[in-house]
This record gives C-alpha cells, structure tokens and sequence, in this order.
C-alpha cells in the first residue's frame, strides 16, 4: 500500500515541482544569501572580518535581536506588535529616570513591569476583546511616545554619578571577552529556541497561528495563548530598554523609534511566515544577523547609513515574496 | 468513432508526474443524452481525467475525441467556450452580487456607452434560470440563496453559451436532500434536452438514481464500464476497492435492556435561534446517532456541548458532574473528544505534521513541567498509525499532503489517545472513500465495545442506522424523535428529520 499514499499525495499538488522550488529557495536560500554578502562585504573591506568587528557587530545587533525572539512568538502566534520601538524608549527612560530615585535594582523590576504592563494591555485587546493586533499596537505605538514625552518633558534623562553604579555593566560590561549584552542574547536565544521546540507551550503557539478555529476545536486556551505572546514581547522589548539605558547610560523619548521596521524585517527575512504557524528562534537569529552585517558593512564600505533601509526594503520585500510564493507554491501570481 | 452519438471520447488516457502513473490506459466516453457516473475511491484519478479533459493537464498519452475530431483545450476557460463546462464541488460565485451578475460575471453585456445594460442582463438571466425551471430572481442577492438554488446559478451560468457537455464534481457533497432532489431535476431536464451529463460522486445511491451508465476508476485504471440499470452497489464496490466488502454496516446493537451506566446528560439546553430545550443522555458504550438535516441545529448543538460555543440556558453533566458550559479546554481535559465536521478549517493544523496534529490533545498529559516527553509522544503515534492505518510517509509530513480519510484518521487519532469518555463525530466519513469509509464505521463500534459513548451525527441515512445503537431525529432545532435500533426504519427517521411528526414524540 506504500506506494499508493506516494500516487495520492503526487495527485495532489499537480505543481509539486515549483512548490519544491520555492521551498528550497525558501528553506535554504537565506543562509546562502547571508555567506554571499559577508563574502562579498569581507572582499571589499579589510577589517570587516576580524574579530573584532564581529563582536561588535554581535553587540549592536543583540538589542534588536533579543526583541526579535519575542516577535518571533508574536508572528508563529499570528499576531504583530508595532509598539516595541517606542516601548524601547519608554522602558530606557524609566530605568534610568528610577536609577538615580530608587536604585538600579529597583529600576530595573519597574522598568520590566512597565513592559510587561504595555505587553498585558495590548493582549488584553487583542486576545480577550479580539480586536485587530496591527490596529491596537500601531495605535500603542503613539500612545507609548506621548507617555514617554509627558514624562520626560521631551529632555534627556541620565544618570548622575556613572562611577557609583555597576548598572552599566549590563550595556558596557565583558564575561571573558565577550560582550554581556551578547551573552544575554545569547541566553534569551535558547530559552526561546527551546521552549518553542520542546515544550507544549510551543506547540500550542504554533496551531494557534497556524489555524486557530481547529485549536479552538482541539480544547487549546487560544485567546491565553495571544495573551502571553504580548507579555513576553513587552518583556524583551524591556530587556532591550535596559540594556540600551545602561550602554548610554542616558536615554531620551526617540531611542528606539523604528526599531520595530528592523524586528519585524530580522523575523521575516529568517523565514517566519506573516500568516502565522511557522517560524523559528535559529531562524530569526540568521535574520537579526543579515540586518547587523549589512548595516554595519555598509558604513565600513563608506555608503551613508540611510542607504540601508533601501537596501533593508528590497530585502523585506524579497523575503515576503518568497513567504507568499511558497503558500500559493508558485513564484508569480 | 464507435457510434456517433458519442460527443465525447477519451482514448487511452495515460498521466504521468513525476514517478507516479496517476491515469494508465483509460476510456472515457459520454454519449448524448446521457449522465455518465465517474466512480472511484480518492486518488483514483477522477478529479485528473477531468483535469486532462478540460485541459489543466495535458495527457501524457492518449487523445481526445470531441464532436468527431481530435482536440486538447487550453484550460477550462477555452474548454467551456466550446460547451464542456465543469461545475466543481466548491462554487465559485460572488455572494455580494446578483444572480444575473453572476451568471454572466466577466462577460457583462454593455450598452453603446459602455455601461452595464441591465435590463438586457436581468432578461437573458431571466430566460436561462426559466429554461433550468428556477424559481428565483436575477436581481436577488447571491450570498442569499441557499446552496442548491447557488449550484444552479453555477449551471446557469454554464449554459450561457452552447454547452453540449457538463461535468459535476461531487455536487451533492453541500445539500440536504431537499435540495438534491431540486438539482437530479434539473440534471433530467438537461439530459431531455440532450446535454452528456458526466457525474461524479461517492455516494453510490446517487448514482444508482441518477446515472445511465458508469465508468469505474482504481488506482487509475479504468476497471468497469457498467450500464446502472444492470449492476448493483456490490458490484460497483468491489470494482473500486478491488475487493469484495461484506456488508459492513450490519452490526450488533445494543437493545433497550443492555444500556451502561450514563455517561453525558444534557438537560434542556438551548441556544437562540438554534436549538431549542435539548434533553438526552449517552451511556458507556453505546453509539447514539443524530440524524437531521443541514441546518437542523445539529452541528451547533454538538459544538455546544464539546464547549467551543456557549449556550443560553440548560445544564450539561458528564458521570453525574455538572460541566461549565463553553470551556472546550475543561471539556478535553474531562476526556471529551470532538472530530468536527470540517476537517480542514477546524479538525487540523494543516501546516503542521501528522505527529504534531495527532499529539495536540495529548501532549496536555504528556509533558513534565511542560516539556513533551518526545519518545513518549512518538510511541503514542506509532501506535495509532498502527491501530488506524494511517498511511504517511512520515511523521513529519504536513498533514495536508495526507488524502482526506488519513486525514480524518489523524484526528479521530488525536482524540483516541486521550482515552476520552465521550467521543463527539460530526459527519465523520464526508468526503471520504468508500474502504475507509467502512474502517472508520467498524472503528466506532470497536470504540463503543471498548466502553466510549459515542455521539455521531451524520446526514446519510444508511449510517446513522448501520452504527447507532439509538437514534435521536433532530428538525428545526428540536428533538423530535428517539428510535433504538431495531424499531428504526428509514421513514421514521425521515418523518422526524424533515418535522412531519415534529412536537409529536419529543424525548425528554
């Protein structure tokens, strides 16, 4: 009988050929894209592959890259959240604002609240009342810039005495070479790899983006599901303000403005899908990483830094094409 | 050319993809005047013989004569400008227009300053929806009629121009009887006008009813050209499934003085407008079946109790406990199991494998502090493949590469290793080959064996009464009647669904 499922399945997709084709393309295209560019980046430029410049480029890209896992759950979820840039700037704030009132401790567990509060709200409207997540966190977006500007008075915060506080440790400080901020990064990449991978929360998240009437119809609390998806997003949005505050060791309304285009673009281009269902942590990482070197090439190639959200267009819109390509499993409409 | 009444002949058909023959070798002809029945079990290579006869897929070998000469359409656009016209099981019409819009959607006639002439539109729909004895209008809203009066404007729109064949695919797999009644009609009156009818269909009685001869397809071979009138059920499935199949539907029952002890109560539950002040009760091991028409509230009574609806009124006990109503987590987690009547929208994660699918109302259980026990979980899945058959080439295959009744065995699957208590089907063998059609009727009676009380709704008649121990009639939102197995005959049930007896003999 084994060979009659073969016949069935073939029957199937008459386009099974083109289907594997964007498949391919799909599943392995993006790593050979990231080896092409860091090949020809290295050709142009001396220093872009020396270790140093790698760390770097690790360091700057691991803020970015820590709110990315959290949206990485939001889109496998099926769901978005636009408001984790200005929530960057919100969480930098007040961390560094409570630093000098409270504390850096203390500091830090409001500024993780703050997240995780937005985060809450968010899902709450999103899970519980259903409403539109581009609509609710477009708007939250705004509404997170007026509160940081209302609290700041649209001035700098810093914190006073930098010599007496080990808070800028967490942005500035190193673990046998290696930059902390990477190190966390690097923590918050396994613990979302393998909760994804492993555990039922994973698995949950994946059939509620990936269709959530036949969850609804297999007993999985979906609209908890959405919920928590929110809440840990707002909490690495917070993580990343923490860790932006304590590398600056000042912060101001604008820090993390457009943060969510380079999030969003990173999950994407590593192949998660936008309708939801499918996705994963390695696969961000390869995204966040392409995003860091071609930025950081870029200005060692001497091009102008804006010169990269042209570049960082063409590529989000590549990589959406190939998303929508292998759902309909032909390349053109 | 045999005779010359045959409009159309497909010679030697042979399709090839890539390392499967899908067709070998395979006649098809349809005479004037006729309705052809095209028969075969899923992936028997109907829906691709139609394909190479509309020319999505051009044959590999074999040609195809048409009006006495040799042709090979474009696609099914150029194929129904030269009068073979296909109307899918899926209709495609666009509910926010009118009928006449519909009907002539993408050919709108135009008046000399380009605009839409309506009344020229509204007329020549008129005309067409007389011919095919239709009593709605062309101005009335498309997403407003029913699914049978929607199929005819899909034929209407057929008849536009000459058509001298039409192929229907599965079209019956949306109607309640009314309705299909409505549509054989209207099939007859397009064979009296000389139209080839090619139909296409699973369920045999269909056939027997409304087809002149039949062609049977296996494993794509063409394995018996038959006249209807000459053959009976027997026969024709035992040429699809290649072997013969005992009468699976003869059963034991349980009787009126063997019932286990009580397994669900509902009490006077009631949603607005769609069901009304339900009572009953299932106990260990017995099959209760609901049989009603579409539309008879069945679907949402049985979704309401599994939880993913809530209800206005009334109580919902399992072993004697009061259960929340609406909380399909608790219910799962209470060992009720629910295979809903859609596979693809609500049964399956169709992105997602066949072990993801089959574990997800398992892995509740099986986790340590919400890790999967992953061997745990694969063992599970080997053994339900095993138990059910499931054929897939691997665990990891999406299971929408899988063929609808593994489909369906996956999900029965995910709700079987829950060991539940209460097992809910909603039309469970829909859409699905005859064989595993049978599996999955002996499955359910070696569940009840096994102690499980089991609610199956289904509209077709012959299983309700093949695997109930008990039948509850459902009309309108209400019960209207309760027959046990050996008192049910077909025009009792008949009488309840359709409410002739409506109110008579409620159960309560």
């Amino acid at each position: 009988m084994g060979s009659s499922v073969k016949t069935e399945s073939n029957l199937k997709d008459s386009s099974s050929k083109k289907i594997n084709f964007a498949e391919i393309i799909k599943r392995h295209g993006i790593l050979f894209v990231f080896l092409l560019m860091i090949i020809g980046i290295s050709l142009r430029t001396d220093s872009f592959l020396t270790q140093n410049n790698m760390l770097l480029v690790l360091r700057q890209v691991s803020v970015k890259g820590i709110i990315a896992c959290g949206m990485t759950y939001m889109l496998i979820g099926g769901e978005f959240d636009l408001s984790v840039g200005s929530l960057v700037s919100l969480t930098a704030v007040l961390v560094i604002d409570f630093h000098d009132i409270l504390g850096p401790f203390a500091a830090i567990i409001i500024a993780i609240l703050a997240g995780i509060s937005v985060g809450a709200f968010n899902g709450f409207l999103v899970g519980f009342l259903k409403l539109n997540s581009l609509i609710v966190t477009f708007g939250m977006l705004f509404v997170i810039q007026a509160l940081t500007l209302l609290y700041t008075g649209g001035q700098y915060v810093s914190v006073s005495n930098q010599g007496a506080t080990w808070f800028s440790i967490i942005g500035r400080g190193f673990i046998f070479g290696i930059p902390i901020p990477v190190i966390i990064f690097g923590i918050i990449l396994i613990i979302f790899g393998v909760v994804l991978s492993k555990t039922v929360y994973g698995r949950y998240l994946y059939s509620v983006g990936g269709n959530p009437i036949a969850s609804k119809f297999s007993g999985i609390p979906k609209t908890y599901i959405t919920f928590s998806t929110f809440i840990i997003t707002g909490l690495t949005a917070a993580i990343g303000g923490i860790i932006l505050g304590s590398r600056l060791m000042s912060a101001q309304n604008y820090l993390g403005q457009g943060y969510e285009f380079d999030i969003i673009t990173a999950v994407v281009l590593g192949g998660t899908s936008l309708f939801g269902g499918s996705g994963s942590i390695p696969k961000t990482l390869i995204g966040v990483l392409i995003l860091g070197f071609l930025s950081n090439g870029f200005i060692m190639m001497g091009f102008p830094y804006y010169v990269q959200w042209v570049v960082q267009w063409a590529i989000l819109i590549g990589a959406v094409w190939m998303d929508v390509a292998s759902k309909r499993g032909k390349i053109l409409a | 050319m045999k005779e010359n009444e045959c409009i159309l002949e497909m010679r030697n058909i042979t399709k090839t993809f890539p390392g499967v023959k899908a067709l070998d070798k395979v006649n098809f002809e349809v005479k004037k005047g006729e309705v052809h029945a095209l028969v075969g079990e899923n992936g028997a290579g109907k829906s691709t013989l139609m394909k190479v006869l509309s020319g999505i897929h051009s044959p590999s070998e074999g040609e195809i004569i048409y009006q006495g000469k040799k042709v090979e359409f474009a696609g099914p656009l150029d194929a129904k400008a030269k009068g073979v016209v296909l109307i899918h099981q899926e209709l495609s019409l666009v509910d926010e227009m009118t009928v006449a819009e519909n009907i002539f959607l993408g050919d709108l006639p135009r008046n000399k300053f380009g605009f839409i002439d309506w009344k020229g539109l509204n007329k020549r729909s008129k005309e067409l929806l007389e011919r095919l004895e239709c009593e709605f209008e062309p101005t009335e809203l498309v997403g407003r009629l029913s699914i049978a009066r929607q199929q005819m404007v899909e034929i209407a729109r057929g008849l536009t121009q000459d058509v001298n064949i039409v192929v229907f695919d599965e079209p019956t797999a949306s109607l309640t009887q009314e309705e299909e009644k409505v549509l054989f009609e209207n099939i007859n009156r397009l064979r009296e006008q000389g139209t080839a009818i090619v139909y296409i269909s699973h369920r045999l009685n269909e056939i027997f009813q409304i087809s002149d001869r039949i062609t049977v397809l296996r494993d794509g071979e063409m394995t018996g050209l038959l006249n209807t009138a000459e053959t009976n059920e027997c026969e024709l499935t035992s040429l699809m499934i290649g072997r013969d199949l005992e009468d699976h539907l003869d059963f034991e029952k349980r009787g009126r003085d063997e019932i286990g002890k009580e397994v669900l109560k509902v009490e006077g539950l009631s949603k607005d407008g769609l069901f009304n002040d339900i009572s009953f009760s299932i106990h260990e091991g017995e099959v209760l079946g609901l049989s009603g028409l579409v539309g008879a509230g069945r679907s949402e009574l049985a979704e309401t109790i599994f939880g993913v609806r809530k209800a206005d009124s009334g109580k919902i006990f399992l072993e004697g406990d009061e259960i929340k109503v609406g909380d399909a987590n608790k219910s799962v987690d209470l060992g009720i199991g629910f295979v809903p009547e859609n596979r693809k929208e609500q049964g399956l994660i169709l992105g997602r494998s066949v072990l993801d699918n089959l574990s997800l109302a398992k892995i509740r259980n099986l986790n340590r502090y919400g890790f999967i026990k992953g061997r745990e979980e694969k063992l599970i899945y080997q053994d339900y493949q095993d138990k059910l058959d499931i054929k897939t080439p691997s665990s990891k295959q999406q299971v929408k590469n899988l063929s609808g009744g593994n489909q369906q065995k996956v999900i029965m699957a995910k709700w079987l290793c829950i060991n539940p208590k209460l097992l809910i089907l909603d039309e469970p063998t829909v859409g699905i080959d005859v064989g595993t059609k049978a599996e999955i009727h002996k499955l359910i009676r070696k569940l009840a064996a096994a102690g499980i009380a089991v609610l199956v709704i289904s509209s077709e008649m012959p299983e309700v009464m093949g695997v109930s121990d008990r039948i509850l009639t459902m009309y309108h939102g209400e019960i209207t009647g309760e027959f046990y197995a050996e008192e049910a005959t077909e025009e009792k049930l008949i009488k309840g669904i359709t409410g002739i007896e409506a109110g008579a003999c409620k159960v309560g």
